[in-house]
């Protein structure tokens, strides 16, 4: 059962579209990460289910209640969805206390209590009560903002990107914090990133969007290793694109002869591999095995690059017709191959058929 | 920097300096006879209704109009933001000149207020704006998200965060409205400015003049302490990253029409009513009033005193403005005390000390250029420093840091940074009191050389002498010259919130 609903969502600024014909459905409790460049369109979606902007078109249900719909707007403050901008948004005027109860009656008995319960649930020293918000660091700002968010109990809280601002150490770890948070509170979470590594780890749901449409949605897994096409392939990791024949749920190509998951197509295609499905094995005899191609790909080190615990090896496929880009394969640190020797490649798992058949 | 500062500050003082040196000569026994009278009681009690009244006023007509112009769809905003602007250029005793035309029998209390609210709110309005602009729009997002409604969100989010700008506003208002001499003397009313006057007129600069005078630097006093007070430690950068985004305009719908009339009263009042009075002047004296040569004389002599003067008072306030922005303490406060209080001094106490200073102790300075650039560098050092004040604090030291990690030498981060993000501030100061020196009416009069003439001082002549239509010539110019420059500070004041 779906907690939000988005449904033929569209928005226009004059003659640029900003969003087209989106659907995006969000289960009770779950976390939806939205992802996409800037001027996707992600961040325009997000504040028109918050409702600070209005859509053109379409309509948006929570949890069963209509916020959006033709002619009908509940305008932001009725909601009931929390909202964590960029960089926190703290009001200047007020101390940290004030800034957490802001959305909490004045003359509620348990204002205190619940300022210091949400102070907790963020990891904040109680010391920080009394300063004003210059007085914090970036990310103890945003753990206040997520605070005050979360002081009125949403149904549903939207977080723009949140962590962009922050360092990576301390990134991670608020992410974490606010995934705990959110699932103890078990409240429906939307993140906008342009982050995609920070989408796959944090959502149990993530939605692409290219160009004001919503491209693909889907557990991270899946849209990780089957991506509908070439842009949200590239865009969610590193891949390795190949042009292939495709028969029988068999795909020839440079790396020989490899399985691939998807229909009974035929005829030339693209296929798609993640780095980390192939591996380097080196070569250390081969004269013994000269000229033979076999199923399994051999190539020539054409570049090394230590990076520390993982490490990039280029490799120039010695079975390729002409001269194709050399391939980026990661590699272990040790025992890495010396520029110019050669070495076999092993394919893990089955190769991606992309749905659109090759233009 | 200090030392600079220190320089001026004493300057500043020399006036005050002035005040007490002629208050400890007249004997403590003439001076409580002086002062402890009826006559100051009700100066007192008319000066303080008059601030009291105009300034809630001012801020309420300048928040109105500046919310209407930045942050709703009004039709003709930008239109309507010129118009809230435009009454600067209209000297404030031109503003009375009108309405006294306009309604012979308007005087008093009552009167003072709606002139002084006219001629002043622009003042209020033009922070206002500029704050209303800068504010980041997500805040107010947030606060609807947390369940406030749209008055409320006013209320509790940005209105608090117009405060620093609408102290600033108000002491600068609160200034204006104790300096202020022609204006209260056209409607008859009486402050201790034109009492001052009076009495100077009188018997040249005698201790009653003083004393009266010593209770009004008491009263400016006064205001600064209660704006400082008011203003206390609120930080005037933006707190966290990025860009802010653009507010979107309030739709007001079915309100359109009735905030419409809003700025259409203002301007009504506040330009309709000098324009037309000064063209029924202008057709009732007909081409008699333009003939002689005074006219091009006046202009030309107006527009040097005026940019001359404006340089030197910016150049002058700008180390106490960095000062006070970038290391505030006690010492800075009180040399910055120092610096507004000379301006909240009538022009005729200011001149009055330069008169009686140069001719005890500097006679070849007495009436000259000098002399006169110097009263009114005292006289417009808050001008130039409250816009200095602000475009400094726009310009955020972590940036000269930045720049001198990239090998500048701090004199270079602070010019190529810090100057250049403050440049618009500085013009908008410039600008500010060359537009107060056009229309600068008391110290010219005393202190110029003999034979000079410039706008303010030919109009004053002629509305002495009930030569209305006569004097018109001259107002419409100085409207004319004030215009350019009120155009820039208005440029000027959008471009240092970042449009």
């Amino acid at each position: 059962m779906s907690f939000l609903q988005v449904q033929g969502l569209g928005k226009r600024y004059g003659d640029a579209v900003a969003l087209e014909d989106v659907d995006l459905s969000v289960r009770a409790g779950s976390r939806t990460a939205i992802v996409g460049r800037s001027g996707s369109g992600k961040t325009t979606l997000l504040r028109i289910v918050a409702g600070f902007e209005t859509a053109d078109r379409g309509r948006i249900l929570l949890d069963g209640r209509p916020l959006v719909e033709a002619g009908t707007m509940v305008p932001a403050h009725r909601r009931g969805i929390g909202y964590v901008p960029q960089d926190g948004a703290l009001f200047p005027h007020l101390s940290i206390a004030d800034n957490i109860a802001f959305g909490l009656e004045r003359n509620d008995p348990t204002r205190r209590t619940r300022i210091l319960e949400l102070l907790e649930a963020v990891e904040l020293d109680r010391q920080m009560l009394e300063r004003r918000p210059h007085e914090l660091s970036g990310g103890q700002q945003q753990r206040v903002a997520l605070a005050r968010a979360l002081a009125r109990k949403p149904a549903l809280m939207l977080l723009d990107e949140p962590f962009s601002a922050l360092d990576t150490g301390l990134r991670d770890s608020l992410r974490r914090t606010v995934a705990r948070v959110l699932c103890e509170a078990d409240i429906a979470t939307i993140l906008v990133t342009h982050d995609q590594a920070e989408a796959l780890s944090f959502a149990d749901q993530v939605a692409v969007m290219r160009e004001g449409r919503l491209t693909q949605a889907g557990p991270p897994q899946e849209l990780y290793h089957r991506p509908r096409d070439r842009e949200t392939a590239t865009f969610l990791g590193d891949a390795i694109i190949l042009p292939a024949e495709v028969e029988n749920g068999w795909a020839s190509c440079s790396l020989g002869r490899l399985a691939v998951a998807g229909g009974p197509r035929r005829g030339a295609a693209e296929i798609m591999l993640r780095p980390e499905q192939l591996r380097l094995v080196v070569d250390h005899d081969h004269a013994a095995n000269g000229g033979d191609g076999g199923s399994m790909g051999w190539g020539r080190v054409v570049d090394v690059e230590f990076g520390g615990s993982v490490c990039k090896v280029a490799v120039t496929l010695g079975n390729a017709p002409g001269q194709p880009a050399p391939l980026l394969l990661r590699h272990s640190s040790m025992d890495l191959p010396r520029i110019g020797s050669r070495v076999r490649i092993h394919v893990q798992g089955e190769a991606h058929l992309f749905d659109t058949p090759l233009s | 920097m200090l030392a600079v500062t220190s320089l001026v500050a004493a300057l500043a003082l020399m006036p005050l300096t002035f005040v007490v040196w002629i208050t400890v000569q007249t004997g403590w026994d003439t001076v409580v006879e002086l002062v402890f009278r009826r006559r100051v009681g009700e100066l007192l009690g008319n000066t303080l209704l008059l601030v009291l009244l105009t300034l809630p006023l001012s801020v309420v007509v300048a928040v109105t109009l500046a919310w209407l112009t930045e942050r709703s769809d009004l039709p003709g905003r930008r239109f309507w933001a010129w118009l809230a602007v435009a009454p600067l250029a209209v000297p404030a005793f031109v503003h009375s000149y009108a309405w006294v035309t306009v309604a012979p029998g308007l005087h008093g209390l009552a009167a003072a207020v709606l002139v002084s609210v006219l001629a002043y709110s622009p003042f209020l309005y033009l922070p206002v704006a500029a704050q209303l602009r800068r504010l980041d729009p997500t805040m107010e997002d947030v606060a609807a998200s947390l369940g406030h409604g749209p008055w409320r969100v006013f209320l509790t989010v940005v209105l608090p965060q117009l405060r620093v700008a609408v102290y600033g506003g108000c002491l600068l208002i609160g200034l204006h409205l104790l300096a202020e001499y022609g204006l209260y003397v056209m409607i008859q009313f009486d402050t201790f400015t034109t009492a001052i006057v009076d009495q100077f007129q009188s018997a040249y600069n005698g201790p009653a003049a003083n004393m009266l005078a010593g209770v009004l630097v008491l009263l400016c006093m006064g205001l600064m302490g209660g704006e400082a007070l008011l203003r206390g430690q609120e930080r005037y950068a933006r707190v966290g990253s990025g860009a802010a985004r653009q507010a979107a305009p309030t739709k007001l719908g079915r309100a359109t029409l009735p905030c419409l009339v809003i700025p259409l009263l203002f301007a009504a009042l506040s330009l309709g009513v000098p324009m037309l009075t000064l063209g029924r002047w202008l057709a009732i004296g007909g081409a008699r009033i333009w003939q002689g040569a005074d006219i091009g004389s006046a202009i030309l002599q107006t527009v040097a005193l005026a940019l001359a003067g404006a340089l030197l008072t910016t150049l002058a306030a700008a180390p106490m403005a960095w000062l006070s922005v970038r290391a505030p303490g006690r010492l800075q406060r009180v040399l910055e005390a120092c610096h507004y209080y000379v301006g909240s001094l009538p022009g005729v106490v200011v001149a009055l000390a330069l008169v009686t200073i140069t001719v005890r102790v500097a006679l070849p300075l007495y009436q000259t250029v000098g002399t006169v650039l110097l009263a009114y560098m005292l006289l417009f050092l808050p001008r130039a420093l409250v816009g200095l004040r602000a475009s400094i604090a726009q310009a955020p030291v972590e940036l000269e840091r930045a720049a001198m990690a990239l090998g500048r030498t701090p004199l270079q981060a602070v010019r190529q940074i810090t100057f250049r993000l403050a440049a618009p501030g500085a013009a908008a100061s410039m600008a500010m009191v060359a537009l107060g020196i056009t229309n600068e009416l008391t110290a010219t009069l005393m202190l110029a050389p003999s034979g000079t003439r410039t706008l303010a001082t030919e109009f004053w002549a002629l509305t002495s002498e009930i030569d209305y239509a006569g004097a018109a010539p001259y107002a419409v110019m100085m409207v004319a010259a004030s215009l350019p420059m009120t155009i820039l500070l208005h440029i000027q004041s959008k471009r240092a919130a970042g449009r």
